[in-house]
């Protein structure tokens, strides 16, 4: 009995396994830490709460991206960070001239959903011109090949966008309305950080209803299921490609301003890489090729930045914690990379075949 | 004039020269097997007839159309259906999902409900499991989806690769009664078969595919009587 055990012993599953245990033992004792401190008031883990969905959100919509381009191509589209970077950044001077004329507060409303529509309509069309220019050559070579070509993308459009508006950081004007603070269950919260979210949600529950409903989106699920099938069935897997690279860009591009309501700050033209990243990992962690996986993804990620640092981080008597949020969404890429490639609701990464 | 005409067409994987210049002709109301042992080409031949493979040398007609200028996705529009080898249904779509998918190539909506109690009422295990998960359904059922899904597309030609493939004998039986019955409603048929013994039962005429070339061509009562047809593919001595 114990020697049969000792013949399966793997060194390497024994140490995944106490990495995995000393991770959980870990963050109780930051959360139990923290809880006790009681260091900040329920309003404060509140206002984390609504901040991190409001990032979620945005993590969720660039997310979608990712995981529906892979769900057709199996492929990862490293260039769409700068996708959502590119609508964020050219509407940042249309939000300006909305500003200065008065548009801006005296129609909130019509003004961001005129945002929305340019930003949207940007980062489609550049989404899809990728796509024409730099995977659609590369179609049927190695996965290798348009992953490196994608990383190569991404440099391109980040100088691009540097060359046409410059490297200066631009700031979304504030839109006053959206500052009100509103109570939610008792709680004191900015309406921005209940706007957003419900507009993504809206954005999203609209692409499942598409991809679910409509003759198109099942179009697109027959191709990630077997492209030379769904030929036979008279689809042209070209203009399923094409649509999926354009909703995933209208959604980026969304994406953009809604950031520019929720952190005005911080606009120019290498802002995609690390929204990019972690989009990426929410498309992982849910399951990536999964739309209501990257949802999750999203939202899980966002309240694990916002509130980790202080519930979990604070507690383990780590410093200067809220510089650690980017090392927190990082670190969950690697432990979900090791642990758990499938994400929460799919398939292996590797295992599903092209 | 026949229906469809393969005329000396060579196809290739890479090098692989793999089906080396075959000529086949289906007329109007007919159905026609290919037979032959594994890896003869059959799969190959309905390819470059469905577009999926477009042959180096050679002609492809429908209707006195040449085909082989066309991508896969058009040629459905042109009135050709096609059960794929492993019977190729979408398994995460629904039963009715694969069905619209069958009939995607076609936007007039009456015609597409009415096809649709058609092959239930050919199939009605199927509308039994209309909302289910394709892929949870039986070996049979999903035969039996593949094919009624290529019905959808009303197709005045149906390509079917292999449809008895993996099936227990009963079920291979209804297969096979399911063929005729698609027959008698007037729709032409070029079946691919392991299964000579029932494919020769229900077809008109056959031909006989060896290692890429036809060998044989003749009606299904002359290939049955075949001592060459015997011996190699009906298993007797
Ligand atoms: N995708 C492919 N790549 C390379 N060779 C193939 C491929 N498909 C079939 N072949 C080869 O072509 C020949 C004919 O195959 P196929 O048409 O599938 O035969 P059948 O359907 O009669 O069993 C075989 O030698 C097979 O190995
Ligand atoms: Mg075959």
């Amino acid at each position: 009995m114990l020697r049969r055990y000792l013949e399966r012993f793997n060194w390497l599953d024994f140490i995944l396994l106490m990495f995995r245990v000393v991770i959980l033992v870990a963050i109780a004792i930051g959360i139990f830490n923290s809880v006790r401190a009681a260091k900040y008031t329920d309003n404060q883990w509140a206002t984390l709460v609504f901040a991190g969905l409001a990032q979620g959100s945005i993590y969720a919509l660039i997310a979608m991206g990712y995981t529906l381009v892979y769900g057709i191509l199996l492929m990862i589209n490293f260039a769409h960070g700068e996708i959502y970077m590119a609508g964020a950044l050219t509407v940042v001077f249309i939000a300006h001239i909305f500003n200065d004329s008065g548009f801006l507060n005296a129609q909130p409303l019509l003004a961001i959903l005129i945002m929305i529509v340019i930003a949207a309509a940007v980062s489609t069309i550049l989404n899809v011109v990728v796509e024409r220019l730099a995977y659609k050559p590369l179609r049927g070579a190695p996965r290798l090949v348009p992953l490196i070509t994608a990383i190569g993308a991404s440099f391109a459009l980040q100088y691009t966008f540097r060359g046409l508006y410059g490297a200066q950081y631009r700031a979304y004007p504030e839109v006053k309305a959206l500052r009100e603070l509103v109570t939610v269950f008792g709680y004191k919260v900015p309406l921005v950080q209940l706007v957003v979210p419900a507009s993504a949600l809206v954005l999203m529950l609209g692409l499942y209803f598409f991809v679910e409903r409509t003759k198109m989106g099942k179009a697109m699920r027959s191709v990630s299921e077997d492209k030379d099938v769904a030929r036979l069935m008279g689809i042209n897997i070209d203009r399923v490609i094409v649509i999926t690279f354009a909703l995933g860009g209208a959604l980026a591009g969304a994406a953009g301003v809604f950031n520019g309501l929720f952190r005005p700050q911080g606009i120019n033209f290498y802002m995609g890489f690390f929204p990019g990243l972690k989009a990426f990992t929410a498309a992982v962690l849910g399951g990536i090729g999964n739309i209501a996986g990257a949802m999750v993804g999203g939202v899980f990620l966002g309240l694990l930045e916002s509130l980790g640092p202080n519930l979990i981080l604070e507690g383990l008597g780590i410093p200067s914690v809220n510089q650690l949020k980017d090392a927190l969404s990082f670190t969950m890429l690697v432990l979900i990379l090791i642990f758990r490639p499938q994400g929460i609701f799919g398939e292996r990464l590797a295992e599903k075949k092209a | 004039m026949a229906m469809l005409e393969l005329n000396d067409v060579h196809a290739y994987y890479g090098n692989i020269h793999a089906l080396k210049g075959i000529s086949i002709d289906v007329s109007e109301g007919e159905i026609v097997t290919l037979i032959g042992a594994n890896g003869a080409g059959k799969t190959t031949t309905l390819k470059t007839i469905s577009g999926l493979l477009r042959p180096r040398q050679g002609e492809v007609s429908f209707e006195g159309e040449e085909l082989t200028e066309f991508p896969a996705h058009e040629i459905v529009y042109k009135g050709i259906a096609m059960v794929p080898e492993g019977r190729g249904i979408f398994s995460k779509l629904t039963v009715v999902e694969n069905l619209e998918m069958g009939a995607y190539s076609r936007s007039d909506k009456d015609g597409i409900s009415s096809d649709l109690d058609r092959v239930f009422t050919l199939f009605p295990r199927l509308q039994e499991r209309r909302r289910q998960v394709a892929g949870t359904l039986s070996g049979g059922e999903q035969q039996m989806l593949a094919t009624a899904r290529a019905l959808m597309a009303r197709p005045r030609l149906l390509l079917m690769d292999e449809p008895s493939m993996g099936l227990a004998p009963v079920l291979v039986e209804s297969v096979f009664e399911t063929i005729q019955e698609i027959k008698d409603e007037g729709t032409t048929i070029l079946l691919v078969e392991q299964n000579a013994h029932m494919a020769l039962q229900v077809a008109d005429r056959g031909y006989v595919l060896q290692t890429g070339e036809i060998v044989l061509k003749d009606s299904a009562q002359g290939l049955r009587d075949n001592a060459e047809v015997q011996k190699a593919y009906l298993g007797m001595q």
